[in-house]
């Protein structure tokens, strides 16, 4: 019979995997809230931050959890700047004009990629990176923990800000009534800049916590990509919990998934929760109804 | 204090106001009236930075403001309670009312706060409710609070009583009196003629993008041609 050690492990592991694919998917599903956007150019810009991460680690000898600070404010930076100087410019606020532009930037993004590194594997060789935590007879690798542990904590700081600061509060309000926003002096602009890059930061943050257990190729943001996708509909479009309940479902999906079905059929799992879950709640789990 | 001279504007290829000339002295409470579409919104809009002008300029306290964004329209103090009211609805009151000091007065956010709320009780009653659950007339309130928070020097109200039950309508004309015995002056569209015209310094009539009438309010009350196009009295 179903072996409870097997269980254990099946559940922590989802959750560890569960919580990096809700870091992922919580930029997507704050641009999309603010921007009203599908950002195509996630899951490359998760894979430009890995390679940040493994360059930093191997030109300059900098451990990745120390190039957290250094990889949010950069990755900030770039997307801030992404949304003001490029996405917002030629797209001239049409939607569909957007869609191609992020699409375009992931393009971009990863032919460089593969010009700079072609298509290799790489990884960063920390001393730590076989560690582990014997929990109830279940290994734990200690990156991954780490990973878990900095993934919420992220994610409750991220909603402290959106609930609590002026700038989330005028991001929530950018949100909603752009028009009122304006007329209160908001500058809409760099309002939709700043959720932009805080959205990427939280790539840079996931690609510190991702790169002593990941590799890194140019195309490794394609499987996350898609995953958080399959997160923020899930979670409901634009909703914070949301995002964050789905990542955490998606990785146990995942992993019981492996555990029933065989590893290659571990992500059928989540297709098949993500459409019985659409059949019931049309607008996701925390989504507010249509 | 706000000077505008021969201001076109519109939206794209559409020209709504067609060269408006239109003062308002400090204290003053001026009114626009006109039908549905005659521009009275697109002449707000077009003061708080909202849109590019064709043309003309707009100067606040000998300042041209016609270019500057909306943001720095409000640092300077003109704020614009808009038509539709255009509340936060996903925010709480109290956050809608914080907002209103997000770019002006933050220093004094929580003394204005009690203020607002002074005038409007109602709305402590709802402080932690979300803006989209509250009624019309208490989203009118919140949206005219919203904008005390900033401190104006100059209030733009369009159609502050849209909605309103009569009784309502009755307090919002008194307010607006109040507010302007307390030294603010208004820009104050709206379809209530005689009530407006009760309050006001001064009226402006705004036919088809361009000024048909103007004149004190006392006299314009009295004026037989805008007796019959605006109040059906014969
Ligand atoms: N965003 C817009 N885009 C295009 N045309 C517009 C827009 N807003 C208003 N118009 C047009 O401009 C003209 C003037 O509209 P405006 O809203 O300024 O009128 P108004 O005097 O405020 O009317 P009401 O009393 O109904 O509020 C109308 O013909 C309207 O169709
Ligand atoms: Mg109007």
């Amino acid at each position: 019979m179903l072996d409870p050690i097997l269980l254990w492990s099946g559940l922590v592991n989802g959750l560890l995997q569960g919580a990096i694919y809700a870091l992922v998917a919580l930029g997507l599903t704050l641009i999309y809230g603010v921007l009203h956007i599908i950002n195509f150019a996630h899951g490359s810009l998760l894979m430009l931050a890995m390679y940040g991460v493994f360059l930093l680690f191997s030109q300059f000898g900098i451990d990745p959890y120390a190039a957290l600070p250094i990889m949010v404010v950069g990755m900030f930076v770039l997307g801030y700047g992404l949304q003001r100087g490029l996405i917002s410019r030629a797209s001239h606020g049409r939607d569909e004009n957007i869609l191609l532009v992020t699409l375009g930037i992931s393009i971009v993004i990863e032919n460089l990629a593969l010009f700079f590194f072609q298509g290799d594997t790489r990884t960063i060789d920390v001393p730590y990176a076989f560690d582990s935590l014997e929990v109830f007879g279940v290994f734990i690798a200690i990156p991954r923990l780490i990973a878990f542990a900095a993934a919420l904590l992220i994610a409750g700081l991220l909603w402290l800000m959106i609930q609590r600061s002026d700038v989330g509060r005028a991001i929530r309000a950018v949100a909603k009534e752009k028009q009122g926003a304006r007329l209160v002096g908001i500058n809409v602009e760099h309002i939709y800049a700043v959720s932009y890059g805080v959205g990427i930061a939280c790539l840079g943050a996931a690609a510190c916590l991702l790169m002593p257990t990941y590799l890194v190729y140019p195309t490794v943001g394609h499987a996350f990509v898609l995953i958080a996708f399959t997160v923020v509909v899930l979670g409901g479009m634009g909703s914070f919990p949301g995002a964050l309940l789905g990542g955490l479902l998606i990785g146990l999906c995942e992993s019981f998934g492996g555990l029933f079905l065989g590893e290659s059929f571990g992500q059928i799992g989540i297709f098949l929760v993500f459409i019985v879950v659409l059949l019931f709640r049309p607008s996701g789990l925390l989504g507010s109804r249509v | 204090m706000l000077e505008i001279s021969s201001l076109r504007a519109g939206y794209g290829a559409l020209e709504v106001l067609r060269g408006i000339d239109l003062s308002i002295s400090a204290g003053e409470i001026v009114a626009v009236l006109g039908s549905n579409g005659a521009g009275k919104t697109t002449l707000n809009a077009n003061i708080s930075g909202l849109y590019r002008l064709f043309g003309g300029s707009i100067r606040f306290e000998g300042e041209e403001i016609s270019k500057h964004t909306p943001e720095r329209i409000v640092a300077a103090g003109v704020i614009h309670v808009p038509e539709g009211r255009r509340v936060f609805p996903n925010l709480t009151v109290r956050e809608n009312l914080e907002l209103g000091a997000y770019r002006r007065a933050r220093a004094r956010r929580s003394a204005n706060l009690d203020r607002v709320v002074a005038t409007f009780p109602r709305l402590s009653e709802r402080f932690d409710q979300k803006a989209g659950t509250l009624s019309g007339g208490e989203q009118q309130m919140l949206a005219i609070g919203r904008g005390l928070m900033a401190e104006p020097r100059l209030l733009i109200l369009d159609e502050p009583s849209l909605g309103l039950s009569p009784l309502l309508v009755e307090e919002m004309f008194e307010l607006i009196r109040r507010l302007n015995d307390d030294g603010l002056s208004v820009l104050l569209v709206e379809q209530n003629v005689v009530q407006s015209l009760e309050i006001a310094d001064r009226a402006y009539v705004l036919e088809n993008g361009a000024i048909a009438m103007q004149g004190a309010a006392e006299a314009l009350i009295e004026d037989e041609g805008l007796r019959r196009s605006y109040l059906g009295l014969a």
